[in-house]
């Protein structure tokens, strides 16, 4: 059984699917009142955050919350780590105090795979965003939620849906986790952007290009936005904001266009006027609250699946980061 | 002073001989030789090369001495097969006066195992803006011939021209580090297939092109002599080909590093293979070997970069950019040039000797080995097999890319000036550098 979660390429199909299903049994656990399980108990979860970060942090301290873990809450900012204490001894601070899993988000690209490559500690390693590289437990709760709205139903996956990804993809490490989990899952992905924002070798990636939203609209059954930050215009990835959000923001018109079955997804935090107006994220037909229940729930799968004794299926990596070593 | 005689050494181009070395010049090449010596040296199955000339190596000292001293720098140096190293001027202080360099060089005297020429700052501070007193490093004892930013690119065209233009007046040559700094704001690696995977800040090849292309232009315009730094991209080289082709002066040097590793190994975010200019992909090191044989690239150049272990013991953003690489050298360019036919050993003595120190212009280093030189030579052992093992290099780093990798070849023995510097594969002690 795999230890981490590092990268979406780190699961099989099978291991995906698992997920998935625990994920949907463990969500009817929010409709009780008292909505706790035992099976972490004892067991220590360290949420090493050295970014901000409000949804994700708090999505997964409630999910360990819920499996009954003993939660610490290692916020990098007024710690030691900000008077220039190095990852490596935060790590073996963290495994001297015997975390059994360290729920990790860092800046650095890569932070994530190197904790889970050193010796520095030895508790699941669980990436929650690596800098422009990976969010995986985010696309399995984006999977979680497409597979509810369009193939509902236990060991079911994605095939053959079409899922179309706009915006900063160069930046967004929801899109590459995205496009390896659902490519697993037998998912068509289509990447929209202005050619900015994609990076160069993307033509090498398990998924379709355009540059034209309008033109893909038709063909799409799940529209997932990323966030577009402001500040990438300062940098000349794109002129202007309302230049932005006419060529590749989603509005009322071009939620129109869509086929009546397809919803609109964000991973949020949403710019509303930016890659999506208020009409469309107010919308029904958007998903991104419905995301936000489904993280706990996912989150829960993850840790549950990682530490409680059941087990992932054993199949050799397909990471390349683990194949080149 | 001892004298050695060596005994049924392999030279270049012929068969093996019997070399006497006495009062640090070779005295006498030559079969069965009947000399008397202090020292005799079975070097038989070995090849007797020059003294291996480096054009780029960084000795951290002033300033960096928990990464390296210029004596443990030259200690590697040594027993990586080296004579004569230049010593970048990315010190704290910078070596852009004639006093820091002045003291560069005195370190080395004083090391005695290998010779140290310092390198000196292009611009004050290396921050590109105004000229550093070139004159003055060139006057003063340590002779200074070769300057460079390295570490940072002359990207002002003015400066870089004028710099260009001024080293004219005693025979200097820029040596630049080619890098666009616009085009590689935040860049953590090769940017292609595997930064787009790995979400690091790209690299992009046309940032060293671009510079190299207004360099030569500008070296050709002037009509000035113009060194390339690790040059690391197919594009470089083509640039590079093109500019030779003209009959301009400009001659380059290729790293080991890049001459055998990609960017795929970076997959491992493991900032042991951080390097600036970064890894790039097979087909960049199928034109370098290809360049380096052809002789487009003039030199193997070290590009040795200390760092101590907590600047590579981190995540890879903030880890430091460089690998140690004198103690190596020699090994991987055997495996990447001659185990693969692309260059025999008298290339390797070209491109790591010979032509090294004509760009540097260094007097009594990079000349054959043959009776009335100094005697400058190293024995090395082509046929050994073993694994590189950092616990038991000379330099004070450990920053290996080839950690556990096998390589062939060894260093047994190296010369400066008819004074053993290595025997057996191991350092001479200081007190018997005499």
């Amino acid at each position: 059984m795999k230890r981490h979660l590092v990268s979406a390429a780190d699961l099989s199909r099978d291991d995906a699917l698992l997920i998935l299903d625990t994920a949907e049994e463990l969500a009817q656990l929010s409709g009780r009142a008292v909505k706790k399980l035992p099976t972490l108990r004892g067991r220590t979860v360290v949420n090493l955050f050295f970014e901000d970060s409000t949804r994700t942090k708090t999505s997964f301290e409630v999910a360990e919350k819920r499996l009954s873990a003993d939660v610490i809450n290692f916020a990098a900012k007024g710690s030691s780590v900000s008077k220039g204490e190095s990852l490596k001894d935060t790590a073996l601070t963290l495994q001297a105090m015997g975390a059994d899993a360290v729920v990790i988000r860092h800046h650095a690209s890569g932070a994530p795979a190197r904790l889970a490559q050193s010796d520095w500690l030895h508790g699941s390693v669980i990436n929650a965003g690596d800098g422009t590289h990976e969010h995986p437990t985010q696309a399995l709760l984006d999977a979680f939620t497409m597979r509810r709205h369009l193939n509902p139903g236990l060991g079911n996956d994605l095939s053959g849906r079409r899922i179309t990804i706009v915006g900063d993809v160069l930046h967004s490490r929801v899109a590459r986790s995205n496009v390896l989990l659902l490519k697993t899952l037998g998912a068509q992905v289509t990447f929209v952007a202005p050619p900015t924002l994609l990076p160069i070798g993307i033509d090498s990636w398990p998924c379709e290009v355009s540059y034209d939203l309008d033109a893909t609209l038709a063909k799409t059954d799940a529209l997932m936005m990323l966030r577009v930050q402001r500040e990438r215009m300062n940098a000349a990835f794109f002129p202007t904001e309302r230049e932005y959000s006419r060529r590749y923001g989603m509005h009322g018109g071009r939620l129109a266009r869509l086929p009546q079955h397809a919803i609109v997804m964000h991973p949020g935090p949403m710019v509303r006027g930016m890659e999506i107006t208020a009409e469309v994220a107010d919308s029904p037909r958007c998903t991104a609250v419905e995301q936000v229940a489904n993280g706990v729930s996912i989150r829960m799968a993850v840790l549950y699946l990682l530490l409680g004794g059941a087990t992932l299926a054993d199949t050799p990596s397909t990471n390349q980061s683990e194949a080149a070593k | 002073m001892s004298t050695y005689l060596i005994r049924n050494a392999q030279l270049l181009g012929g068969p093996a001989q019997d070399i006497l070395i006495d009062g640090g010049v070779i005295r006498q090449i030559g079969a069965g030789l009947t000399a008397e010596a202090e020292v005799e040296i079975d070097a038989t199955g070995l090849i007797a090369l020059p003294g291996l000339v480096d054009l780029h190596t960084h000795l951290r000292e002033p300033g960096r001495e928990d990464a390296e001293t210029v004596l443990t720098g030259t200690q590697a140096a040594a027993k990586g097969g080296y004579t004569a190293v230049h010593a970048m001027a990315n010190t704290f202080p910078v070596a852009d006066t004639a006093g820091v360099v002045e003291q560069v060089w005195r370190l080395g005297k004083e090391s005695g195992y290998c010779d140290v020429q310092p390198v000196g700052a292009v611009t004050v501070g290396l921050e590109g803006k105004k000229l550093a007193e070139l004159g003055a490093m060139h006057e003063s004892a340590a002779g200074v011939r070769v300057f460079s930013d390295d570490g940072k690119c002359v990207d002002d065209a003015v400066i870089m021209r004028r710099a260009l233009e001024y080293v004219k007046a005693f025979d200097g040559v820029v040596a630049q580090h080619a890098q666009e700094p616009r085009l590689t704001e935040g860049a953590q690696m090769n940017e292609g297939r595997v930064s787009g995977e790995l979400g690091l800040g790209g690299w992009p090849a046309v940032a060293e092109e671009a510079i190299i292309a207004r360099d030569v232009l500008l070296a050709a315009h002037v009509g000035s002599r113009l060194h390339v730094c690790h040059v690391s991209t197919a594009g470089s080289v083509e640039i590079i080909r093109w500019a030779k082709a003209k009959g301009w002066d400009v001659t380059a040097e290729v790293t080991p590093h890049h001459l055998l590793l990609t960017d795929e190994l970076v997959r491992s975010y493991d900032p042991v293979y951080k390097v600036n200019p970064p890894l790039r992909t097979a087909e960049d090191v199928h034109a370098l070997r290809k360049a380096l044989a052809d002789g487009t690239i003039d030199a193997v150049a070290t590009d040795h970069a200390p760092h101590p272990a907590e600047d590579k013991d981190c995540e890879w953003a903030v880890a430091a950019m460089g690998m140690v690489g004198l103690e190596t050298a020699l090994s991987v360019v055997q495996q990447a040039m001659v185990d693969t036919g692309l260059l025999n050993w008298e290339g390797v003595a070209d491109r790591m000797s010979h032509r090294p120190a004509r760009i540097g212009r260094l007097v009594g280093h990079g000349r054959p080995v043959s009776v009335g030189e100094p005697a400058n030579l190293v024995l090395f052992d082509p046929a050994y097999r073993g694994t590189v093992n950092p616990d038991s290099f000379a330099t004070r780093s450990r920053n290996t890319p080839y950690r556990g990798l096998d390589l062939p070849g060894r260093v047994h023995a190296t010369f400066l000036r008819g004074v053993a510097t290595v025997l057996a594969g191991e350092l001479v002690a200081p007190e018997e550098l005499a």
